[in-house]
């Protein structure tokens, strides 16, 4: 179970990435963040972005229309 | 959001914002707010048409002038906007409250939305001096946040970002 969890259905580029960043920030540096998207893009942005942030990207699945990521906050 | 690491390695980005159409205030403020969300220092500086963004009110618009590219999604198809079309009265009204509606249903944010994220964000704005000059504009009508500035406040940034971009 994360610690945090972001419901981002819906949302095109960039607010899953938005919301993921502001949400981050309230998860304690160790913690996880699981985040849902509908968004196809946020598959690839989210692992950008983790790779520049310095977050680690735990999982990466899909589930019918539902992108589902678990993000370790390290960076 | 506002923590900028303050490393050597601090990654910075400048945009220049020149165009103030509905559809062209996007790809500055979503690289923008992007940018910031990943640790970059960000930079905008809006000038000529794209100072009016900064206005308190926005009612921005889309001309179908000019945009042989534009085809907006209508019962399945795609509806080109060639020229002529522009003649209609009202036309840029309606393809503006077609995309404003089409926004809404795709999730998209808004540029108000994106602006405000933005600030919140610590990305810097610069207001240029000439363009506020010119098509007189007073810092009273601009949202609080930017900066007024010229040329030289932009290069000073520019010189020594790793990423300019003008839009």
């Amino acid at each position: 179970m994360a610690d945090k969890m972001l419901d981002a259905k819906g949302l095109n580029c960039p607010l899953p990435i938005l919301k993921t960043k502001k949400m981050l920030n309230e998860v304690p540096r160790g913690g996880t963040l699981e985040v849902l998207a509908t968004d196809p893009g946020s598959v690839a942005d989210m692992a950008s972005f983790c790779r520049t942030t310095g977050n680690e990207l735990v999982e990466s699945t899909k589930d019918g229309d539902v992108f589902r990521f678990v993000i370790k906050h390290v960076g | 959001m506002a923590e900028g690491n303050g490393a050597a390695n601090q990654k910075t980005m400048t945009i220049i914002v020149t165009k103030g159409t509905l559809d062209w205030a996007y790809p500055p403020f979503i690289l923008a707010t992007t940018a910031a969300a990943m640790g970059v220092d960000t930079t905008m500086f809006f000038t000529f048409y794209g100072l009016p963004l900064l206005l308190k009110k926005l009612n921005l618009k889309i001309s179908t002038l000019g945009n042989p590219a534009m085809k907006m999604p209508m019962m399945g198809m795609h509806m080109a906007m060639p020229n002529w079309v522009s003649a209609i009265p009202g036309i840029d009204s309606m393809a503006t409250s077609m995309m404003k509606n089409m926004i809404k249903k795709k999730g998209v944010a808004s540029i108000e939305e994106l602006r405000e994220m933005a600030l919140e964000a610590d990305v810097k704005m610069i207001a240029c001096q000439m363009t506020m000059d010119l098509f007189e504009y007073k810092m009273e009508d601009m949202i609080k946040g930017p900066i007024l500035g010229g040329a030289a406040t932009y290069m000073e940034n520019a010189l020594k970002s790793n990423v300019n971009l003008y839009i």
